[in-house]
């Protein structure tokens, strides 16, 4: 601050004396303002927690053993009945219940209500859930970090590896619906099966003698949804991949090199293993990502309501002299069903409770039960990413 | 690269040849001559940046992983083959001429994987053969005594110098002829150094060594041959006591007075 007018009390000899009360005002002003901003955020955050989980708490857990909501947890989605009789006694039951209850009521009944997908639990929709999340990562993994290290270790600096990169980092910024219109197409309508009778519809046959490859696409499965949402987290695993492979020290690929290992063995035993903590992190990021994404998976896999699990599949009853091969055969079919059926998941069956239902108390307790047990899900995905890492880094450290 | 057990002591083991090196369009070395011998400690030395580790670099080819690096023109030949030249298998290059680099740097491993890394990588999988490989190299990395009861602990979890004669053991496991050594004691403190120096002396026969020094008094007490390389060329080869002596050529003379940085 030099010729700036001295205030009358103060010491004139002082070579440091200024407008000290103007620039205190100034600082504290800014100071606030982005103390303020940061509350805004954290209390946004807090609120938004605090609500759901005294909200949805008392419908995902019990007071007593074992503290969870078993029926909540581990019954599939059904049609809420909810009967009231002149006393004003409430009963809720599901369809099958309904009839006796109604019955017992006779004359006595004042009102039946029906609620759609309010009642049973949301198993349905987590196993659905966690399903397309382990189709997606396993995809998106090995593509990306495929993609990655040949970024990293292969690829030589230039105008096109530019591009790719630009390319990657934009399909980040792609809308997830649009995502979810591309799965639709590539492959639902399109991805090539083997089949003995392909379809019209199918863009290519190609015979090949027992079987036919046809593009005729993989219908709405958990496979057509893990891909999408492979695509979906592929940028985010690609880049963290590659800034992990890059992290690992140079000196480790030379020295590996100076000893005799071509560049594979290199990747193999001296950088992948490094790498690994933070990939392993990124997954995980991804993990919730898929876990969270509806709109992708719309056209693809979800369904708003399905009354059975992936591998309760229908299948021709076996006649009671069936060979171990035919029941060998079933089995691998009900395995197969886990990736070949169309599945319930948790962000889509929020929105159907959400926005696809008349509005009550009851569609509110089961949206508010799974919001939070959703949230509970990626929050421990969160967490053991964090531990995952904590304890690979300890492992190795350089 | 063929073993010519009739080449004898001073013999041109090494011999380097007009030989030009570039980054891109920045030519680094100019028209180097050197001819080390078979069994000696050659020390390189010379002021930051002059083109001695990239000469180091380019006896076991490391510096090909430097994309834009390439030989403008002239040869490095060892035992008479162009190392060079298509035929050659930069892998068998590499496995036969060791290399240490400045930082001590093994893999966050146990000592014991880290002693027989090349052994692995060169397909050896019989445990046996691995073990003895370990303890023969760890032996003559003058490592085995404080090691032996902790082979597989972390690596990182040795000393600065006891990872740098780790170090030493990796590249010697594959019994290499020939050791580069690029600047092996920069990182470390005045006792690690002196283990290192003893340990290179020990080792002389056993190995060629090239190594490269900013250090002039390592270069006196461990090199038989020095030479002294300037702006990508070298200005003077000889015998060490030559060098530090009665060094011919002024610019030496300047550098080792420490007039030329």
């Amino acid at each position: 601050m030099i010729p700036t007018p001295i205030h009358p009390k103060l010491d004139p000899a002082n070579p440091f004396v200024g407008h000290q009360s103007r620039n205190q005002i100034r600082e504290s002003f800014v100071r606030w303002i982005l103390r303020i901003g940061t509350l805004i955020i954290v209390s946004v955050t807090a609120a938004i927690i605090l609500h759901i989980t005294v909200k949805g708490a008392p419908v995902a857990l019990s007071r007593e053993w074992p503290f969870v909501n078993v029926t909540f947890l581990t019954e599939l989605p059904s049609t809420l009945h909810v009967i009231q009789d002149h006393q004003g006694h409430i009963i809720e039951t599901d369809v099958n219940g309904a009839d006796a209850i109604k019955m017992q009521l006779g004359a006595n009944l004042r009102q039946e209500k029906t609620i759609s997908y309010s009642g049973g639990g949301i198993l349905g929709p987590i196993v659905g859930t966690a399903m397309l999340v382990i189709v997606s990562v396993g995809v998106a993994l090995l593509l990306g970090v495929a993609s990655a290290i040949y970024l990293s270790e292969y690829a030589s600096h230039g105008k096109f590896i530019e591009m790719v990169r630009l390319a990657i980092l934009n399909l980040a910024g792609v809308p997830s619906v649009v995502f979810g219109l591309f799965g639709l197409g590539a492959f639902v309508l399109t991805a090539p099966v083997f089949t003995s009778a392909p379809l019209d519809r199918a863009i290519f046959t190609l015979p090949l003698g027992f079987t036919t490859l046809s593009f005729q696409g993989w219908d709405t499965c958990v496979l057509s949804g893990g891909f999408t949402l492979a695509f979906v987290i592929l940028p985010v695993i690609i880049t963290a991949s590659e800034q992990c492979l890059q992290a690992v020290p140079l000196e480790f690929r030379e020295t590996s090199m100076a000893l005799g290992a071509t560049r594979w063995q290199t990747i193999w035993r001296a950088v992948l293993p490094f790498a690994t903590p933070g990939i392993l992190t990124s997954s995980i990021l991804g993990i919730a990502r898929a876990a969270g994404e509806t709109a992708p998976i719309m056209f693809t896999a979800a369904l708003a309501f399905k009354d059975k699990l992936p591998w309760q599949k229908d299948l021709v009853a076996l006649p009671a002299d069936a060979s171990w091969f035919a029941h060998w055969e079933q089995s691998i079919q009900r395995f197969l069903a886990i990736f070949t059926e169309s599945v319930q998941a948790l962000p889509y069956h929020i929105y159907t409770l959400a926005a696809r239902i008349p509005q009550n108390e009851y569609s509110e307790r089961a949206q508010y039960g799974s919001v939070f047990v959703f949230l509970i899900l990626v929050a421990s995905l969160a967490a053991t990413s964090i531990w995952m890492r904590r304890r690979l880094r300890a492992k190795y450290k350089w | 690269m063929s073993d010519n057990p009739t080449a004898n002591h001073d013999a041109h083991f090494i011999q380097v040849e007009k030989f030009n090196y570039a980054y891109g369009d920045h030519q680094v070395l100019f028209d180097v001559d050197l001819d080390l011998h078979r069994e000696d400690i050659t020390a390189l030395i010379g002021p930051s940046g002059c083109g001695k580790s990239t000469l180091l670099r380019s006896i076991n080819r490391i510096n090909d992983l430097v994309e834009i690096a390439r030989v403008v023109s002239g040869s490095i030949k060892i035992d008479g083959v162009n190392l060079y030249s298509p035929e050659v298998d930069v892998i068998s290059l590499r496995r036969n001429v060791g290399m240490v680099f400045q930082k001590y740097n093994p893999f966050p491993r146990s000592i014991f994987e880290n002693a027989v890394y090349g052994l692995r990588v060169a397909g050896i999988k019989d445990k046996w053969e691995l073990e003895e490989a370990a303890e023969r190299s760890l032996r003559i990395a003058a490592l085995w005594d404080e090691v032996k009861d902790r082979l597989h602990a972390n690596a990182t979890s040795l000393s600065g110098g006891q990872q740098q004669r780790l170090c030493i053991a990796r590249a010697v496991a594959l019994k290499p002829r020939i050791l580069l050594m690029d600047e092996p004691c920069a990182a470390l403190d005045p006792i690690a150094t002196a283990r290192i120096e003893d340990l290179i002396a020990q080792l002389r026969g056993q190995f060629t060594f090239v190594i490269v020094t900013h250090n002039m008094e390592q270069a006196k007490r461990i090199a038989d041959k020095t030479a002294f390389i300037y702006k990508g060329k070298v200005i003077e080869c000889a015998d060490t006591m030559e060098i530090f002596g009665n060094p011919k050529n002024k610019l030496t003379e300047a550098y080792i007075t420490g007039r030329l940085t």
